[in-house]
This record gives structure tokens, sequence and C-alpha cells, in this order.
């Protein structure tokens, strides 16, 4: 196996980009992740998405989008594992390179969300899950959440006042990124007085519906030289999987997908959670942010709500936590979420992070989540000295 | 949803039917062909018990396509007697009367209409246990 490394990043602003189509989206930010890298052409193309199907009736994400960025001839796939399509398709490239199969690839992701209307967009993301059993109630992944939050603050002792801070947090670190679909700070209680969606959970505590590319250039550690000063060493990329239907599992408030793949990412990177200077998670509400917390193993199951309370995932906190705003403020263009995730990792290593730079960071961590939990993507990323 | 798949789907979705593995005893629904506990491929069809008890609830206020017209609707996680946990709709009560612990029994019911020509979809939801009277006369399936 050799070591891969990243060389150029790009995205665009999570948003409603009406007079842009789901291919011109994936093609802006991978011509751009190109031009950072100085990279015209590529050995292969793994494109992220979840819906394009039902949102866009198009398939064939791979040939489409190499065809969209002028490379009409390389190898390409569309990668799909829920809202965890970003950071597997980054998964599978970074294997493509480390196996020498391929030397240069892009790994992306794309979702346009505002093509369909707001129950067509749940509808959509509930087919990450088990279509008989959970989705035939009508449940919403919020609902899902929901329920997780209710268990937990039972379980816990937590309030939602202090679930909510996970989003407040988001919203205060994306005002400083231009690319991030909510840039203004929210508090508590404007949560708390935002429409109820699926109770207890509050619209100002729900990604938005945005749409959003991500892309970044790979190639062999030993390549890195030709193109970049500041290469940005992939230290693990894991994937695990969970029983699907989040309720047939034994642990209701564990993602052991998450727990799996982030113990073989630490021994993969030879890191320990302590050594992790900047994590990105996958809060696709502010209860998923602290158990997420948890399951890294930041935080002693039970305890997340507390850490964050104590505003420990604050920029100068112990844990910069969604250092760009994540799923919340960021944005949640789901098949480009992880792609997301990493860019903004490789911005924080390489000192690129402007206002919001954790200073002196030198590891980086992103966790990526399929569903309810049933895939988790791990990625431990380090600065090279 | 087509009409062979609505069809297939009927012994759990109309009587909470499951699998146990024959070998330890673990229990699907819907019916698993290999036992994730212990592998074994012996799996015998079994009935869920239909009572059980509210762990957990939320209330859907921006539904999916196709439930547009029951909002707000309470969905609700229970275990049941049994010990299996279904996630289900609670119907017969309004969000403010459900509350945590309530026991609940399965009641069949209209789930999803596919338009107008479409397929109209049945299965299980669950609704408090209603008590007539005295203590132990209550109605059951």
């Amino acid at each position: 196996m050799r070591e891969v490394a990243i060389i150029g990043v790009g995205c665009i602003k999570v948003g409603e980009h009406w007079d842009r189509s789901l291919r011109q989206l994936f093609a802006e930010a991978a011509l751009t992740a190109l031009e950072d890298a100085g990279v015209d052409r590529v050995d292969g193309v793994y494109v992220g998405n979840l819906a394009s199907a039902t949102l866009n009736s198009q398939q064939h994400l791979g040939a489409l989008m190499a065809d969209a960025m002028g490379m009409p001839g390389v190898e390409a796939v569309r990668v799909e594992a829920a809202d965890a399509s970003g950071g597997v398709a980054v998964h599978e490239a970074v294997r493509a390179v480390a196996s020498g199969m391929l030397d240069l690839a892009v790994a992306g992701g794309v979702e346009k969300m505002t093509d369909a209307k707001l129950p067509d967009v749940e509808y959509a993301i509930m087919m990450s899950e088990r279509r008989e059993y959970v989705t035939h109630t009508g449940v919403t992944i919020t609902g899902l959440n929901a329920i997780t939050a209710q268990l937990y603050m039972s379980r816990f002792g937590a309030k939602y006042e202090d679930l909510v801070l996970f989003s407040v947090n988001d919203h205060k670190n994306a005002v400083n990124n231009p690319y991030a679909q909510y840039p203004f700070p929210i508090t508590v209680e404007r949560v708390l007085e935002s429409p109820m969606v699926a109770d207890p959970i509050r619209l100002l505590d729900t990604p938005g519906v945005g749409d959003g590319a991500a892309a970044v250039v790979l190639c062999p550690m030993e390549r890195a030289g030709e193109f970049t000063d500041t290469p940005i060493r992939v230290g693990a990329s894991t994937v695990a999987t969970d029983v699907v239907n989040p309720y047939e599992r034994e642990e209701l408030l564990t993602l052991s997908s998450t727990r799996t793949a982030a113990e073989r990412a630490y021994e993969m990177a030879g890191v320990t959670p302590g050594d992790v200077d900047v994590v990105e998670v996958h809060d696709n509400s502010s209860v998923m942010g602290v158990i997420a917390l948890e399951d890294l193993g930041f935080v002693e199951k039970g305890c997340g709500h507390k850490f964050v309370a104590e505003g420990e995932i604050e920029i100068g906190g112990k844990l910069p936590t969604n250092t760009f705003g994540g799923l919340k403020a960021r944005g949640h263009p789901w098949g480009a979420t992880g792609v997301y995730q990493v860019v903004e990792l490789v911005w924080q290593l390489r000192g690129e992070a402007g206002k919001n730079q954790v200073d002196g960071a030198e590891v980086g961590l992103a966790q990526n989540v399929g569903g309810t939990g049933a895939t988790s993507c791990i990625h431990i990323l380090r600065r090279v000295d | 949803m087509s009409a062979p798949a609505v069809r297939r789907e009927i012994p759990y979705r109309y009587r909470l039917m499951g699998t146990r593995c024959v070998r330890c005893g673990a229990v699907y629904h819907p019916p698993q062909v290999v036992c994730q506990k212990c592998g074994s491929r012996e799996m015998a069809d079994i009935e869920l018990s239909w009572r059980g008890k509210l762990m957990a609830y939320t209330v859907i206020r921006r539904p999916p396509r196709g439930y547009e017209d029951y909002k707000p609707y309470i969905v609700g996680l229970v275990e049941l007697e049994d010990g299996k946990r279904v996630l289900a709709q609670i119907v017969d009560c309004n969000p403010e009367e459900v509350r945590e612990g309530m026991e609940v029994e399965a009641t069949f019911r209209r789930i999803r209409v596919d338009g107008s020509s479409g397929i109209i979809e049945y299965g299980y939801k669950f609704r408090p246990v209603i008590r007539w009277g005295g203590e132990g006369a209550h109605s059951s399936r």
C-alpha cells in the first residue's frame, strides 16, 4: 500500500443554485480542485451522490461527470452510501491510489436538492432506511433523530437547550466560511422559538435544503512534491456498517459503525483521540453531533452534552468541532457533505482557515454517516512536516 | 409501490410476522434469512406480540411525500411484550395525550394511498390500550 496525499481541493457555496445543474455543480467543484492541484488530467473519478435518480432523474454519474470535466475516457464511477456517499467516494479513491492501480484521482460529491419539492426531498433521504419497516411509518430522518434525542435526554438527563448548543456553534463558525449556506449566528432562544419539525427538534436544529458540490485531488505521497508544497497526508480512511434498522441494534444511543470505523482509523493513522486537533462530525441534528463526539472517543458516553455546554467544541476549546459550520450551517447536500468535511480539514491543516484557523492544527478527523448510522466513514488527515 | 411488493409484505405488515433463529432464538422483524447473531440459516416464522409500551415518540410536522394528509402525526418506538422494538404511527390519540411508557396495542389501519388510481397500502399502527370498566377487562385483538 502506498501513502496517499491530498494535493487539491475545491467546493461551491452550498445554497439554492437555480441556474446550475447537477452536472455543472460537480464540474465546477472538480475543476476548482484540479486548478488548486495544478493538474489537468486524472486517471480516475469517484462521484458521491445519494439521490440523483429521485431528485434529478439522472443516473450514470461517473461517466456524466468525467464528461463534464472534459475527460471522457477516464475510469469513473458513482459511489452511493446514503449521506455517507461523499466520504465513501473519497475512501474508494484513496484505495485506488494506495493500491497503485491509479496515480491521480478526483473524489467528489454532489447533490442537487432544490429541483425537488420538500416532501420529495424528505422521501428521497428516507430511501436510506428500511422501506418496509421504518419508512412506511411516515417517519422522517429528523423524526428518527427526534426519537434518539428523546431517548438521550431521558437516559442522560440532558436538556434540549443543552443539545442545541451544537447547532449554535455550527452557525458561529459558518460566519467566516464563504461557502456556508447559512453564514449567520443563531442563539439558543432563536432555536427554541423556531417552528417544530419533529418534537423536540426545531427548524433551526436541522440542516436546510441546498445544492452543493465538493472535490479533492489525490496522488501517491511520493509524487505530491511535483504538484504542491503543502500536501496533506491521508493518515486513515475507513468504512464500517451496522444493522440498517436502527431499532434492531442493541444500543440505541451508540453508532457502532462509527466506533468500529474510528477504532480502525486511529490504529491505521497511529494516533489516539487525544491527538486530534480539529474534527468534523455528521450532525444532521444536534443530538447526532453529541453522540458522534462520544462514539469517536473524545468524551464518555452520556457526557457529550456537558462537553458541548462547557464550550469545549468551540474554536479555542479542547476540541474545535465543525469549524466551517458543520451540517447545520455549512449545509448538508447529502452526497457532497463527506467531501466538504475533507476539504475543510485540508484548509485547517494547510493553515488556510482564515479567522477560524485552529492554531497548530496537525491532525484532523472527519466522520461522515449514512442514514441513521448504518454506514460510517472516517478520515484522519495529517499535516506533512 | 407495486402490487407484488405490497402483497409479499402482507405477513409482516398485516400480522407482525417475523422470523426466529432456530439455533439461538434471536427474533427479526421483518424476516431475516441468515441470523445476524450466530450465522444460522435455519429460521422459523414467528408472530410478534401485539401489545407493548411506548419507549419514545415524536410528532411529524413536515412529512415525506404520500403522508401530507395525515400531518401532524405521532410516530413512536414501541417495545413489545416479547422484547422486540417496532416503529409505528401512534393513532387514536392526540399529541397532547401521548406519553412515554403508555401501554399500546397494534391495530390494522390504512397506511398510504398512492394517488386516485394506485394501491391503498394497509398495515399495523399502534393505539393506546383501551380499558372498558373494571380491571382486566380491556380490548385485545
